[in-house]
């Protein structure tokens, strides 16, 4: 069992590219319909919480199957299992790439790759605005936040953190009382 | 060196302590860190991680923190089995934060998952992860990245082409990042960026 689980997950880290989102498919195959560790309901909820949680998304989902099937310790097993191959992969990749980083070829691509690494990047920003329903009375928040960091040098980190707090003091004090009057 | 480890360790710590919204909103934090405050690499250099890791297996999170660990140690011209060490420590501290977290708050959200404190903190949390996001992109939209008129014109408007081009074959036509970085690669090596 301890090794099934080892085994599913390096499998999961093995054949995703393209970062969290792209597992899900993978984990809901692997998880749900093979292994029936965890029900279809029980997944989309472990996917906002995994979402919600800080850290690496995948790993959080893996922490917690891991959880739930084996205790601590199935969770330190998934959790293994989900990081070993991209940390053997990268490694590998960072060993050869310094030897070729000066080559005039290398230099070519990726030149060229640049750019479209910005536009991947710009992509996911669509989605999580329309899964955060981002619509136009709160897309300051995205916008005020994403200018405080990108002009003013502002650390995320302190974004996420009044982020959570002013989330819960309006949540909490003040849209109780709109509602109210 | 013992200081270069140990600015990796806790640097990773707080990335994987802070960094909600996955990969790419961690993206910002890791840009923020490694490349504004510490200087351990350029913003080209931190690019090339960025395509590295949407290239290759696994999680972007995990994929950025052992590159940048190796990168760090080899750039401050240490021998590559330090950066190895560099490396392991990185990715085990951004691991290791959300492994005791999610342990935690496994246990407490299955009990407290509709109290309206923590929709609360979530609704707060949620647009602003969008913003991380947004920042991230707008901080590699630069002149090392895309260069610039005065720098290369050529390059420069190949860039924004090749911009479009990821930006509509990957939304419009669902190509694969994999091919789309392969494809841009390959043009910059034809047309000589």
């Amino acid at each position: 069992m301890n090794f099934e689980l080892f085994k599913t997950f390096f499998q999961i880290g093995l054949f995703t590219i393209g970062g969290g989102y792209a597992m899900i498919p993978l984990i809901e195959q692997k998880v749900v319909d093979e292994k029936r560790w965890v029900e279809h309901d029980e997944l989309l909820d472990l996917i906002a919480v995994a979402q919600s949680c800080p850290g690496v998304f995948a790993v959080n989902i893996s922490i917690f199957i891991g959880l739930k099937l084996r205790g601590n310790k199935g969770a330190l097993i998934s959790t293994i299992g989900t990081c070993l191959p991209s940390f053997l992969c990268i490694l590998l990749i960072a060993l050869v790439f310094q030897q070729f980083r000066e080559n005039v070829w290398v230099e070519h691509f990726f030149r060229g790759i640049r750019p479209a690494v910005v536009a991947l990047i710009v992509i996911p920003v669509f989605r999580m605005a329309k899964s955060a329903k981002i619509n136009r009375y709160n897309v300051w928040i995205p916008l005020v936040s994403a200018f405080l960091i990108w002009m003013l040098g502002v650390s995320p980190i302190f974004i996420v953190l009044a982020a959570g707090v002013s989330g819960y003091v309006y949540g909490k004090y003040l849209k109780d009382e709109e509602l109210n009057s | 060196m013992i200081l270069l480890l140990a600015q990796l360790f806790w640097t990773f710590f707080l990335i994987g302590l802070f960094g909600f919204g996955g990969g790419y909103a961690m993206l910002s934090m890791i840009q923020g860190e490694v490349v504004g405050h510490y200087h351990w690499m350029t913003m080209g250099q931190f690019t090339d991680i960025v395509a590295i890791s949407q290239s290759t297996p696994g999680p972007i999170g995990i994929n950025s923190a052992t590159y940048v660990g190796y990168t760090a140690l080899v750039n401050a011209g240490y021998e590559p089995y330090w950066g190895i060490l560099g490396s392991f420590l990185a990715t085990f501290a951004v691991v290791l934060p959300s492994f005791i977290l999610m342990l935690l708050i496994s246990k407490f959200l299955m009990k407290y998952k509709n109290h309206p404190s923590v929709g609360y903190i979530f609704s707060g949390l949620r647009p602003a992860v969008v913003g991380l996001l947004l920042a991230a992109a707008l901080l590699l939209m630069n002149s090392e990245n895309f260069s610039s008129m005065d720098e290369s014109p050529w390059r420069f408007c190949i860039s924004l082409f090749l911009f479009a081009f990821a930006f509509i074959s990957q939304k419009v036509y669902r190509l694969g990042p994999i091919l789309i970085i392969l494809l841009c690669g390959l043009a910059g090596i034809i047309l000589g960026l």
